[in-house]
């Protein structure tokens, strides 16, 4: 559960947004990006800042990631493998029992001690995306947090586009929009052409907002939830040690320090001789 | 320097010098024991083996009367030989040509530890590398293979190891213990898994 | 050593001793250890005004010991090659128990390396200790920093991450802007017509074998040079010159025990912040493990800012400043060899900045300041406001170099103090 104070809002607004969380499983009610979305949902403008959303999530909640880890295996696995990570790993690091492990998460006739790797052919995938989908092991370290966050969170509806959708933070995408079912569709109003003034070709086009054109399963509080918990799983599979990393780095400093302490007193000492 | 009763305070105290050097001595001891432990711990076999050494299934209809097939697990070979009722029968009648008849001093799973090493009476499951130094004996099934009044069983090329249709080893061998005995059980009648037994996985 | 210590074991009568001392002597009619000691440690005399400036000597050895540790236990598991070195690598983090913590303590060895050996570089502007007679020193002290530039710029490439291939790409075609020999100096370097395999193994050849024997030899060079001539001081005098009745230098103290206990402390602090760093923030946000390095090398895309690990930004930045290809390049390694003929750029009778003036002490903050900004430049992307400035640091930086023999000849010094300053707490 976080800690954090919730900002003051509107009280309906709260409790819609409180509700969200339960939904979803979710302490995401408190959290601060939540408030923003929240907020903007009552004002027109949703999604002006796109660029600065942060998903702040944290790898340590392990609620967060075990969800995270069921979206990807429902919505990423079809396309993408983690082909540095092994099933049973994910399962004594996220704390999901071998049985649970195997009923829940491991597709049919994969054993624990594999890999996880899709069962799309390469050679379909170039048939149909025009590339191979990427591996996402390293995904988050590679691109940051924010980028796949963003990604998630910016697709919107383009006709001249092969999958029907474009995306804010990778323009011209070959990736469908596989999470619509979930979040509906969204229309991205642009700037007039003026306030692009001064902005590269090569940037993105200035949003002026997004537009929910068809609604999809999940409500906007909902979809962010959701995709913090998949960024939250990536971020966890991108380094699966840190989490020891950080405990035993707590303990190594603290040895360091008292040890420095000593040596100090030591050389104090033996300094007394050099006048 | 030597004596320093009655020094100022922030004259040299010997006594407390050697036991702040001692204190850090021992400190940075420990601290280097513990800085070695990450590259100790880095040479035990890694996530990749540990996940290549999980148990492995052998379907036994594949197995014919009478032969022998070899499966790896853990990087040994399995020798799982499907005894027929002669070969079982032939397991008996010559424990006083052997050096350990009833596997006392063998290593085996306690379910293995019976006249024929055993679970069931068909099926011999065992370590094929020599208890002497490793190598693979090779099957010497056939009665009187070897010499006149041989059982059947395995006969190490190396050294020159006999061992009978459980893995016994006879008198006059170099290898001193039976062939060791893997855990395994049967999930289902007609399949073997070894690694798994009933305390769970090795 | 013509003086025995009181623990001389020789003093003991034979088949009386103590079985340690006895040991002691056995040895010390076989290997001159106990001599060792006695003038490399107890009897070698050492300023004893040293700062904290003094500490970053022997943290280079610290490190220098560390990355040899760390990297033998990382060859163990890497497995060099085009197809394997990116997965070895994810497989040291995730495999092997505490794989992650020895790459790490690499990675962010090979950063300290150059953090250490930059703060002793400053040092010895800081107090002329490449003055003569330790121009010798300086020259093998240089030649470690060059040795340990192709070290870190090999190890770069070894994870066969996309910026290990760019930057092996940026850094190779270097040597094509050679007149003449380039292009065909290029493919011999590379062993195929781009960065390939070939390219990959003798790098991994030379950076786990040739080039830390090369180091290891250097580095022993610049301790016996440094033993010959002896430390120099923050105030920049010969202790040698005052000796005492007992033929000691006045203001010299034992280096053991005096200075290894001191040293003691300078590496506990050390080990703190490189523990910090290794165990919460081992990239240091993209600074000592870039990001577009966990994307396996692609020749067919260019990571979007391409720069080199922080320590040769400064450079780096020089070579973009340039517009012209052969000119950069060549500047560039002007900008490293630069500091080889300091010992006789420098024409001031004092070593010490204490006693030099002030345009040395403003010659060599502003190269300090230009140092540090055309890193932080080379980091950027090269275009607008960035190139500009680095054209200016690059011109203070070239200067502090050319003027040198002017300002230090011209500007008026202090007098330097017969003896050394030190205040006992």
């Amino acid at each position: 559960m976080r800690t954090e104070r919730p900002r003051p809002r509107p009280p309906a607004l709260a409790v819609l947004a409180a509700l969200c969380g339960l939904l979803a499983g979710t302490a995401m009610a408190a959290d601060e990006p939540a408030a923003k979305e929240a907020s903007a949902e009552a004002a027109p403008k949703v999604g002006e800042d796109w660029q600065s959303w942060q998903p702040n999530t944290n790898v340590t909640d392990l609620a967060s990631v075990q969800r995270g880890a069921r979206n990807f295996v429902s919505y990423c696995l079809g396309c993408h493998s983690l082909k540095y990570e092994r099933w049973s790993r994910v399962g004594t690091d996220l704390a999901i029992p071998p049985e649970l492990l195997q009923k829940d998460l491991i597709p049919p006739g994969d054993k624990a001690t594999q890999y996880i790797l899709t069962s799309m052919p390469a050679e379909d995938a170039v048939t149909w995306f025009g590339k191979v989908p990427p591996d996402l092991t390293l995904m988050l370290r590679a691109r940051g947090r924010a980028y796949v966050y963003q990604f998630l969170r910016t697709f919107y509806v383009d006709p001249t586009r092969q999958t029907g959708v474009n995306n804010l933070r990778l323009p011209t995408t070959a990736m469908p929009h596989v999470l619509s079912e979930l979040e509906g569709l969204k229309a991205a109003v642009f700037k007039p052409a003026a306030a692009a003034a001064g902005t590269e070709a090569s940037e993105a086009p200035p949003l002026d907002h997004f537009e929910q054109i068809a609604p999809g399963r999940l409500s906007a509080a909902e979809y962010d939830a959701f995709v913090k918990d998949t960024v939250n799983f990536l971020d966890y599979v991108s380094e699966p040690t840190q989490a020891a990393r950080r405990s035993l780095g707590v303990w190594v400093v603290l040895f360091l320090l008292v040890f420095t302490w000593l040596a100090w007193l030591v050389k104090r000492e033996y300094w007394k001789d050099v006048h | 320097m030597a004596d320093h009763a009655g020094v100022a305070d922030d004259e040299v105290d010997l006594s407390r010098r050697k036991f702040l050097t001692r204190a850090t001595i021992a400190t940075g001891a420990v601290g280097a024991a513990f800085a070695a432990v990450p590259f100790i711990e880095s040479w035990s076999p890694s996530e990749r083996a540990r996940a290549q050494g999980v148990p492995t299934e052998l379907d036994l209809s594949k197995v014919d009367e009478g032969q022998m097939t070899t499966v790896v697990w853990r990087r040994s070979p399995i020798y799982v030989v499907h005894r027929s009722a002669d070969m079982v029968k032939r397991v008996a009648g010559h424990n006083d040509q052997l050096k350990d008849p009833d596997s006392r001093s063998s290593d085996q799973p306690d379910y293995c530890k019976n006249p024929l090493r055993s679970r069931t009476p068909e099926f011999m499951v065992m370590i094929g590398t020599c208890t002497h130094l490793g190598c693979l004996p090779k099957q010497r099934f056939a009665e009187g293979e070897l010499y006149p009044n041989w059982p059947g069983g395995f006969f190490c090329p190396c050294h020159g190891s006999r061992f009978d249709l459980a893995g016994r080893v006879f008198d006059g061998s170099p290898a001193s213990v039976n062939l060791r005995i893997p855990p395994y059980s049967y999930p289902k009648p007609t399949s073997l898994i070894i690694g798994v037994d009933e305390k769970g996985s090795a | 050593m013509a003086v025995k210590t009181a623990s001389g074991e020789p003093a003991l009568p034979p088949g009386r001793a103590p079985v340690m001392a006895r040991f002691w002597g056995w040895i010390n009619k076989r290997l001159p250890a106990q001599e060792f000691i006695d003038t490399q440690l107890t009897g070698y005399y050492a300023p004893k005004n040293f700062n904290i400036w003094y500490f970053f000597g022997s943290l280079a050895g610290v490190v220098l010991v560390l990355q040899l540790v760390t990297g033998i236990f990382l060859t163990m598991f890497y497995k060099v090659g085009e197809a394997t070195s990116f997965d070895s690598v994810e497989y040291i983090m995730r495999e092997v128990d505490y794989g992650w913590l020895i790459r790490y303590l690499h990675s962010t060895g090979a950063s300290a390396f150059f953090v250490v050996v930059y703060l002793h570089m400053f040092r010895a502007f800081l107090y002329g200790s490449y003055k003569k007679p330790r121009e010798l020193l300086w020259l093998f002290g240089m030649a470690v920093y060059l040795a340990l530039m192709a070290e870190a710029f090999m190890g770069y490439v070894l994870p066969w991450g996309n910026m290990s291939f760019w930057g092996a790409q940026v850094i190779v075609n270097l040597f094509g802007t050679i007149p003449g020999i380039g292009p065909g100096l290029v493919e011999w370097i590379r062993g195929d017509y781009g960065i390939a395999d070939a390219t990959l193994s003798r790098f991994f050849a030379l950076h786990v074998a040739a080039i830390p024997l090369a180091l290891l030899l250097l580095v022993a060079l610049h301790l016996v040079a440094l033993r010959q001539t002896g430390s120099n001081n923050p105030d920049g005098i010969e202790i040698k010159d005052k000796l005492g009745a007992d033929g000691r230098p006045l203001d010299g103290i034992p280096f053991h025990p005096y200075y290894t206990v001191k040293d003691v402390v300078g590496i506990g602090l050390f080990l703190v912040v490189l523990a910090l760093i290794v165990f919460f923030v081992p990239t240091l946000g993209g600074l000592f493990l870039e990001s577009p390095n966990f994307e396996p090398a692609n020749p067919l895309s260019t990571p979007e800012h391409i720069a080199p690990v922080w320590y040769f930004t400064p450079y780096y930045a020089i070579l973009r400043a340039v517009p012209d290809q052969r000119m950069g390049a060549l500047l560039m390694l002007l900008a490293v060899a630069a500091f080889l003929f300091v010992p006789w750029l420098d024409r001031s009778p004092v070593r010490s900045m204490r006693y030099k003036g002030w345009m040395s002490r403003v010659a060599l903050a502003l190269f300090a300041f230009s140092f540090v900004a055309l890193g932080y430049l080379g980091l950027q992307p090269a275009e607008g406001l960035y190139v500009l400035l680095a054209r200016i640091f690059a011109v203070i930086y070239f200067a502090f170099f050319v003027l040198m023999p002017v300002y230090t000849s011209l500007e008026r010094t202090r007098p330097v103090p017969a003896r050394v300053t030190y205040h006992a707490h």
